[in-house]
């Protein structure tokens, strides 16, 4: 490891307009449906209309015949190709799904694929799917979770003779006996609701031969992941790996839905290679509804043990986590990843924790922003307010009693993680400051004595989340297939321009802008002269992509120590050249210069093209000018906040409003932020929509009936409040940059901030939950319930 | 999202309209500005094999005063029913209502009497028509017939209008001197109602002379709420008597059940909403 | 086929459409202005928005054959030569945008919103735009991004 350089143009930490804006503001851009190649093909996925069936017959004889059409394929064309697969088993006994390309004898969910036409125009590729004839006998279907589980219930795999995936368990010290010498013991059922990711780009995909290389077939994917895609499309389809190359362009959001390998990637590489032509497919939204992996979903039960002056003595969790009828890349692993955040903030002798996979007849679940740690952050959340309603203490006094003060860090959590840096109570001040916490419990107070209708109700989180995923040997104790390391190289081009190749993949997030912060502090050019290059394997072929909050708290070190080794080995021919020692080399403001003699310099400019040109280079030096670095991280790092709602709640129709939100949040040093500040806006959004809009509902059937945007309802701009956020800064000390993470945390924190501040508003009426998403019958539900009624 | 294939026809007059339907037969659709038929059309949930697309008729796209009524053509816009003058002077129940439906893309294509014709259980132009006793004017291959908001709106997705006429205009009664209010609760803002309440009310020396109140989304179609009607009328222009009148106003309903509501919630929900909305268009 | 004449970002374009070719399709894929995106298949997100004759519209929810004789601005038409609209700077200024995808369509609408009401207020911005959903930015800049461009053409139109 090479020495810290001294910030060189001041760069990190400056709110940048964004590089990338100008032609995403001007439609010049590059969506993976822009790409047209001459003598492409379009593909047409015909799927299942039921949720469990056996495929009888598939007649393909009208839709081969149709005009345009060139091949109409069915299972039986691919009989053992896996169009997705798993890669992380997390435990020895898990019961691993093969996920058929195209189906061959039985659908598993709605949306399923049964055939693929491919035809010469998009609109006769969707006249010829119409005439697929597709003869199914239905079979029951198993939608609910708890009779899944049950003795006799239809069973999604008939081979595992269960729908029993998996059952993973934690105990972190001993609840029992946390439990026997409580005061107070409260239990709730939380359903952490299944969502649809729903990115504003839909997937799409296109596959072409001999674009590049002869041998080489190039695959455009609408992905988070290029780089796994590309191991995992050469795994599952015999391509050789070095004859694939993923691109992952202009990427219109990600949230977790696009790190996954999908069965159309898989395809489309086929049918490229089949048919040696180009291949395209776009999803519809429609589709996206199905054939996209969905988040959450899962049934939650906690316990929480606490003596009565409102010591956290432990907590007890068993999930059922709802799989859906495959596993895909992390379906298993993803409510793993809350496992270790159930005790979030909280100090506490004992955490236990149990979660249970299960086979559904749904489309299949996996990782959507967050994955695993919003569900544990609104278990623990929630559970804190009911604790605190039955201790009868004020909810934010509760976690102020339990959490890790700020001069116990590093603290080694119940879990077994080490929380290096943190300062909750900083964040809580602001926060309440903000928030006009006092003045808001005051009208509370004046509401509940007038018998307003509309009732007001403070909700509080104060969370935590693991980021930065993930050290490898970390990984590899958790079963995960493969590694959390990052790559970046920097080359110094001949003249004088920068590219920096870096392993993440953006979809929203800026790193074009962000990482030519980092390189310019570093390397000490300004950052419009650096350009980053991302999501091609060919030419960013070394990386582990952009999901679980890591790219700059993983990546970004990457990008630090390349650019320190680029800096050095720029001494070394500066100093070859300029006929001093490497040690009198004085390197500032980007230049070069010897010690105490400043007229005698040397810009990179010159020392790349020395390099390049290697007339006369120091010998043990090699030609050209560049610093590469693979990084593994040392940690987790684990960004924090406190969020506040205030929300309003009309007790006569169940209707709430979000009047007011409050996020501080605390992701260590800031690259951006104006960057920093989008994705905590982003994240609320999504967070505080599972609360009050988003749920993907299923008929007993298996049927969605939330298929499309008329039904799964997305917040508007009318619908939600501008926020009001802050940050404060504590340093990570386990990561150099001292970068923690901001991508997840909106979504994370929200969520329980938004139904506590429900709850919070109805508790005088009896209410102590309301499910989720809050809508208004929901509401009206709740109090019904409460106040004794039929409902 | 790609529609099957049509044929287009682009009919200058209401007679060139009339005449493309009756050489169609049972497979064609009136397009309008085509903010109802073209998700249909997208999503292949139909797949007429005729499209007469009647938006260039200029009879069709007029407004008419006739002195206690408007007339309004088929293919006027949501967006020019929002901003017409003599709408907000005389009907100020419909431009409101207007304004609230869908989104501000969608109004500037979507149509008054297309979204009567297509009589989507959750539209909320319908129900104001259905309020207002709106007349509606139908041509076919036999001449013109006018059909009240009762006999219009027969069922889900379906009017009196056969498949071989076309909606002409909607004839709106002027309530000047009414006090009226749209109510619509949904969940986000582009979503449809799950209840929409029309009311009108004329209030004379702190009494309600007159009342018209319509319910979206709780049936099949619009549905009038007379039993609220008569309890309003006489009474005094109260809060507490407006509740008591509201109480009713479920009676006789038939709401859906769907992801957003149960009847149950539905039925609440249209006393609550009638209560505030007949209490707002009573200025109270 | 119908033959329709449509005037584009100012260039008029002549085509042979079938009636039932959606005018997203024929931008996209006929004109090649792949600048206006499709986000959905129910007219309910609004990336494909372009101004017909001035006024918002989703492209996806109009065919081709409609906008015969029609005049239509997408976001690749918006700018004068190299001078971005104020709307467009304003996005950049305020970071109103973080994946793109709406970005087109919520542009478009935003134009055509200040186009009606050049002073709105918060509550205004927000209506106007429910018609446009975007899964990024929480449409908080968005939000701050109209009302700067709206001060910004308030200001050059004094």
């Amino acid at each position: 490891m090479t020495a810290t350089i001294e910030p060189q143009t001041g760069a990190i930490g400056r709110p940048i307009k964004r590089k990338e804006d100008a032609r995403l503001l001007t439609g010049k851009t590059n969506w993976v449906d822009n790409i047209q190649l001459p003598g492409t093909l379009y593909v047409h996925y015909v799927r299942s209309s039921v949720a469990h069936a056996r495929i009888v017959r598939v007649d393909t004889t009208a839709a081969k015949a149709a005009d345009g059409v060139v091949a109409v394929y069915t299972g039986a064309d691919f009989p053992e190709q896996a169009g997705s697969t798993c890669v992380w088993p997390v435990t020895d006994d898990i019961k691993m799904s093969h996920y058929p390309a195209i189906c061959t004898d039985k659908v598993l969910y709605a949306g399923d694929v049964v055939a693929v036409v491919v035809a010469t125009d998009k609109y006769l590729a969707a006249d010829a799917g119409d005439l697929v004839d597709v003869d199914l006998e239905p079979l029951p279907a198993v939608v609910d979770m708890e009779e899944a589980l049950k003795d006799g219930a239809p069973l999604v795999h008939e081979g595992f003779g269960t729908n029993h995936c998996y059952t993973a368990t934690m105990p972190c010290g001993d609840y029992a006996a946390a439990k026997a010498k409580a005061d107070v013991v409260v239990k709730r059922r939380f359903i952490n609701q299944r969502l649809i990711p729903n990115t504003m780009e839909p997937r799409a995909v296109v596959a072409a031969p001999s674009v590049g290389m002869a041998d080489e077939i190039a695959v455009w994917t609408s992905t988070q992941i290029p780089h796994v895609l590309r191991v995992v499309l050469a795994l599952l389809t015999g391509v050789p790996e070095n004859n694939i190359r993923v691109i992952a362009p202009d990427v219109g959001g990600g949230f977790g839905v696009k790190l996954q390998i999908y069965r159309e990637e898989v395809l489309g590489l086929l049918l490229a290679k089949k048919l040696g032509r180009p291949v395209k497919w776009v999803e519809t939204r429609s589709e996206h509804m199905v054939a996209s992996h969905h988040g959450r979903d899962q049934i939650q039960d906690i316990e929480i043990a606490a003596t009565s002056d409102g010591t956290i003595l432990g907590v007890d969790v068993k999930l059922l986590a709802d799989m859906g009828a495959y596993l895909q890349i992390i379906t298993p692993g993803t409510p793993l990843l809350g496992m270790f955040m159930y005790s979030g903030i909280y100090k506490m002798e004992a955490l236990n924790f149990e979660c249970t996979g299960v086979y559904t007849n749904k489309t299949p679940t996996d990782a959507y922003r967050g994955a695993g740690r919003p569900e544990a952050t609104f278990a623990i959340e929630r559970i804190v307010d009911e604790l605190a309603a039955e201790l009868g203490m004020e909810p934010m006094e509760l976690r102020k009693k339990n959490w890790i003060k700020h001069e116990e860090f590093p603290y080694t959590q119940i879990a077994g993680l080490t929380y290096d840096t943190g300062n909750y109570e900083a964040a809580t001040a602001r926060a309440m400051e903000l928030f006009g916490y006092d003045e808001l419990r005051a009208e509370q107070k004046a509401r509940r004595e007038s018998g307003d209708k509309v009732q007001l109700g403070l909700g509080i989180s104060t969370f935590t989340e693991m980021c930065g995923l993930a050290p490898s040997r970390t990984l590899g104790a958790l079963k995960y297939a493969a590694g959390g390391w990052e790559h970046c190289t920097i080359r110094a081009l001949p003249t004088g321009k920068i590219e920096l190749i870096t392993g993440t993949s953006p979809h929203g997030q800026g790193h074009e802008t962000a990482w030519s912060q980092i390189a310019s502090d570093i390397i000490g050019v300004p950052v419009e002269d650096i350009e980053v290059v991302h999501g091609d394997t060919g030419r960013a072929p070394l990386g582990m992509d952009t999901y679980g909050s890591r790219s700059l708290a993983v990546g970004g070190q990457a990008i630090k120590v390349a650019g320190e080794r680029l800096v050095e080995k720029a001494k070394l021919i500066a100093a070859h050249q300029l006929e001093v020692s490497p040690d009198d080399i004085e390197f500032k403001e980007g230049v070069y210069s010897v010690k105490g003699d400043p007229e005698k310099h040397k810009t990179l400019g010159e020392i790349s093209w020395a390099a390049f040109a290697a007339h006369n280079v120091p010998d043990g030096v090699e030609p050209t000018l560049s610093g590469e670095a693979t990084v593994d991280p040392q940690d987790f790092s684990y960004p924090h906040g406190t969020h506040l709602a205030a929300m309003e709640v009309d007790t006569e129709t169940g209707k709430v409003t979000l009047r007011k939100y409050v996020a501080v949040d605390d992701c260590g040093v800031q690259v951006n932020p104006l960057i920093v500040e989008g994705q905590v806006h982003g994240g609320l959004a999504q967070g505080i929509a599972q609360a009050l809009y988003e749920g993907a509902l299923y008929d007993a059937d298996g049927n969605l009936l939330t298929g499309s945007m008329g039904d799964y309802l997305l917040p508007s701009a009318a619908d939600l409040p501008s926020f009001i956020t802050d940050r404060t800064v504590t340093p990570s000390t386990t990561h150099p940059l001292g970068t923690k993470g901001i991508g997840e945390a909106g979504a994370i924190a929200s969520t329980p901030a938004i139904i506590n501040g429900i709850v919070d508003a109805l508790r005088p009426l009896g209410v102590n939950d309301v499910f989720m998403p809050a809508s208004p019958q929901n509401v009206w539900r709740a109090i019904q319930a409460a106040q004794g009624g039929a409902a | 999202m790609i529609p099957s294939t049509f044929d287009y026809v682009k009919a200058g007059s209401v007679d060139e309209a009339v005449a493309a339907l009756a050489e169609a037969g049972d497979d064609a659709k009136v397009l309008g500005g085509g903010q109802s038929l073209l998700p249909v059309l997208r999503l292949r949930l139909n797949a007429p094999t005729v499209i007469v697309d009647v938006s260039g008729v200029d009879e069709m796209r007029t407004v008419a005063d006739e002195g206690g009524s408007l007339l309004i053509g088929a293919a006027v816009t949501t967006y020019e029913v929002m901003h017409h003058d003599a709408i907000k002077a005389s009907v100020p129940l419909l431009a409101q209502a207007a304004g609230l439906v869908a989104d501000p893309a969608i109004r500037h294509r979507g149509t008054f009497g297309g979204s009567c014709a297509h009589a989507d259980p959750a539209g909320d132009l319908p129900t104001v028509a259905r309020a207002l006793d709106a007349e509606f004017v139908i041509a076919g291959p036999g001449g013109r017939r006018t059909v009240g908001a009762s006999g219009f709106f027969v069922d889900y997705f379906t009017t009196a209008v056969q498949p071989d006429e076309v909606l002409v205009a909607v004839r709106v009664p002027k309530l000047d001197g009414w006090g009226a209010h749209y109510e619509k609760f949904h969940r986000t803002a582009q979503a449809w109602a799950i209840v929409g309440v029309a009311a009108a009310v004329k209030v004379e020396g702190g009494t309600i002379t007159g009342a018209r109140v319509a319910l979206t989304n709780m049936g099949p179609s619009p549905v009038r709420a007379s039993s609220v009607e008569s309890a309003l009328v006489g009474g005094p222009a109260t809060q507490e008597a407006i509740s008591a009148a509201a109480q009713s106003a479920a009676d006789g309903t038939s709401p859906t059940s769907d992801t957003h509501a149960q009847a149950d919630f539905r039925e609440h929900l249209a006393r609550v909403l009638t209560a505030r909305a007949v209490a707002k268009a009573a200025g109270i | 086929m119908t033959h329709i004449d449509v005037t584009v970002d100012g260039i008029t374009r002549h085509g042979d459409v079938e009636p039932r070719r959606l005018l997203v399709h024929w931008l996209r894929e006929d004109l090649g202005l792949v600048g206006t995106t499709v986000g959905c298949d129910t007219s309910n997100c609004g990336a494909c928005t372009v101004l017909v004759d001035g006024r918002s519209v989703k492209s996806c929810n109009m065919l081709a054959v409609q906008a015969d004789g029609h005049e239509i601005t997408t976001i690749q038409g918006l700018a004068d030569g190299d001078e971005w609209h104020p709307v467009q700077k304003a996005f950049k200024e305020c970071h109103g945008l973080q994946c793109g995808y709406c970005t087109p369509g919520m542009v478009m609408a935003s134009v055509d919103l200040l186009s009606e009401n050049p002073d709105p207020t918060e509550e205004e911005i927000r209506n106007g735009l429910e018609g446009n959903l975007c899964r990024c930015t929480g449409y908080h800049n968005i939000v701050k991004a109209v009302a700067t461009a709206a001060a910004e053409m308030k200001g050059a139109s004094a």
